[in-house]
């Protein structure tokens, strides 16, 4: 009864963090005298080139678009290394993505932007490869840790491999795939804030101007405007698995 | 139904099973019973294919089992297993489903079979049609996974350790339950076990294997009475055969019709005869009268008259 009190204040949470989202990206501009008030030496103490709405929709679609790939990438290649035929290159997979986590993601832009060029596709590129990596850990996890009796029983009562993985097997591993989509996601909104340095438009380019140019009020406003979208983010990942628990409920017990 | 032909498999060159030739008859219940790691599992998986032999013939209705389209030749037998593998996923209903599904029955036809076989297991469709696997009992859990294999009514019944991970009396209870079944739809079943008594009590044909190969086979009082060796012996228990002999057979094939012996207790004619034994010790008596159905009384048994079994004479006669 308590877990279900703060299940649902969790809920009501979502709304405030969305509502602070909506109201900051907004009202930025509104929040002149809080800032000047803040930060007396600054001229101008708002970043106004682009509107936050701009940047934050500019951010959200970065990370979309980059999750997508990473997702369909990173299931894909889990799929394989979990198949008869591509068991052989799992502990292969495995260190690979284990070695690419230790890289931190401003490296993987450094050495983008001069190989591609300024803008989003460098940003993507990094975004893309760094968010892939909890994808396919989760999934390879996800998939291995499917009961191997019930796996057997699919086997033996006639399902095809494409049954099997389809109504079996994946629907099982969702709650740890989602749970590794869900890290990259949220990383990849960090990460996106840091490729505005490669000059892809994002939540990070005031962060990254403020830095440059001094000015500590555009660095907090573009980190709270991140902060809340990571927020929220979250929370929306919380609620969507706490729904696929319910409809599933695949508590094993045995 | 099913035969094995000088039939091999190893794995990784190790040989596992050896030159294994056995029948399974159409409509009985056979039985393999052996020490871990003889090739109990690989045997039952080679019939449905889960491994494939490297040598040798099987033949299931007469048709070599490699010409069968894989998935088509599972749909057509069942399978259930230790740890029933029911899908955590999908309801009681669906898991029960899950072959009829793969083989496109109309859902009506389904939903009803799904129901038959409820009732047939002891466990009311309404209560339990749309239960999740997780809010079963473990024997629960099983007679799901004996309904799921029994669902497109298969020609034949593979169980590898049904009941192995579960408490005596359930245990017990689901032996009965296959028991009945089999009565109820005379299936050809196949059943692997550890336990000598689970193995006496469901076989009608009980096949010892030690080392990939077959030790004995034959009907239970068979191998009871003519253990082939001391491995056989070893494993049927020498110091119990005789109460396992007893557990064979009913009061109703030791009775004398017709007779009634005032003041002594009342045994059932369908009761076993090693608790038949245990009654006239616990109650201190060297007689029984018998009933039957309803009641009905039928005539008596004699603790001197357990003697009169000819299989056991034959022991005796043995010296074993
Ligand atoms: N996939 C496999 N790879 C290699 N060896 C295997 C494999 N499966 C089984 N074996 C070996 O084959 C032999 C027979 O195994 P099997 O599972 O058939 O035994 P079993 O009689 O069912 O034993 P238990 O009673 O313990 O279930 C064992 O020695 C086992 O180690
Ligand atoms: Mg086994």
């Amino acid at each position: 009864m308590s877990t279900q009190a703060i299940k649902a204040r969790a809920n009501q949470a979502i709304w405030l963090f969305l509502g602070l989202l909506v109201a900051f990206s907004v009202g930025m501009p509104h929040l002149e005298t809080v800032f000047h008030a803040l930060f007396p030496k600054l001229a101008r103490p708002v970043y106004l080139q682009t509107s936050f709405v701009d940047l934050l929709f500019s951010h959200i679609w970065l990370v979309v678009v980059s999750s997508v790939i990473s997702v369909l990438i990173g299931v894909g290649v889990a799929l394989f290394v979990t198949r008869p035929a591509g068991v052989a290159f799992r502990p292969l997979v495995e260190t690979v993505v284990a070695i690419c986590q230790t890289f931190p993601p401003v490296a993987v832009l450094a050495i983008a932007a001069p190989l591609i060029g300024m803008g989003s596709s460098p940003a993507l590129i990094a975004l893309v490869l760094y968010g892939l990596l909890p994808v396919v850990q989760s999934s390879i996890a996800g998939l291995t840790s499917v009961n191997p009796a019930v796996l057997e029983a699919a086997k033996g009562l006639g399902m095809s491999p494409f049954d099997r993985l389809r109504r079996v097997e994946l629907p099982l591993a969702l709650p740890v795939i989602l749970a590794g989509i869900r890290i990259s996601v949220t990383i990849n909104i960090g990460t996106a804030a840091i490729a505005s340095s490669v000059g892809a438009k994002t939540l990070g380019t005031p962060i990254i101007i403020g830095l440059s140019g001094f000015n500590t009020a555009y660095v907090i406003q573009g980190a709270i405007v991140v902060g809340l979208l990571a927020i929220t983010t979250d929370m929306l990942f919380e609620l969507l698995q706490q729904r696929l628990e319910r409809s599933v409920n695949n508590t094993e017990k045995n | 139904m099913i035969e094995f032909q000088n039939v091999s498999k190893s794995y990784h060159g190790k040989a596992v099973i050896e030159n294994l030739s056995l029948h399974l008859e159409k409509g009985k219940i056979t039985v393999i019973i052996g020490s871990s790691g003889s090739g109990k599992s690989t045997t039952l998986k080679m019939i449905n294919r889960l491994e494939e032999h490297n040598a040798g013939k099987i033949l299931f209705a007469g048709e070599e089992i490699a010409s069968i389209p894989v998935e088509q030749l599972r749909c057509r037998m069942g399978y259930a297993i230790q740890s029933n593998g029911l899908f955590p996923h999908w309801s009681v209903a669906e898991n029960i489903a899950c072959v009829p599904n793969l083989l496109k029955w109309d859902k009506q036809k389904i939903a009803r079979r799904v129901d038959e076989l409820l009732e047939v297991l002891d466990l009311s469709p309404e209560q339990y049609r749309d239960r999740m696997p997780h809010q079963l009992s473990g024997g629960q859990q099983q007679r799901v996974g004996v309904a799921r294999a029994m669902a497109a009514d298969p020609e034949i019944l593979l169980m590898d350790e049904p009941f192995g991970a579960l408490d005596p009396v359930t245990r017990a209870s689901m032996q009965k339950e296959v028991r009945r079944i089999h009565r109820l739809y005379g299936k050809t079943i196949l059943v692997i076990t550890h336990d000598i008594d689970e193995a006496l009590y469901l076989a009608d044909h009980l096949i010892l294997m030690d080392k990939g190969a077959i030790v004995q086979q034959g009907a239970p009082m068979e191998i009871l009475t003519q253990p082939a060796n001391d491995f056989v012996r070893d494993f049927i228990g020498r110091s119990d055969i005789g109460l396992k002999m007893l557990s064979l057979q009913t009061v109703e094939s030791h009775m004398v019709p017709g007779e009634y012996r005032a003041g002594c207790g009342v045994i059932s004619s369908d009761i076993a005869l090693n608790e038949a034994l245990s009654r006239f010790i616990s109650e201190q008596s060297d007689v029984l009268n018998v009933t039957g159905a309803d009641d009905v009384h039928l005539g008596l048994v004699t603790f001197s008259g357990l003697l009169k079994i000819p299989a056991l004479q034959s022991q005796m006669g043995r010296g074993a």
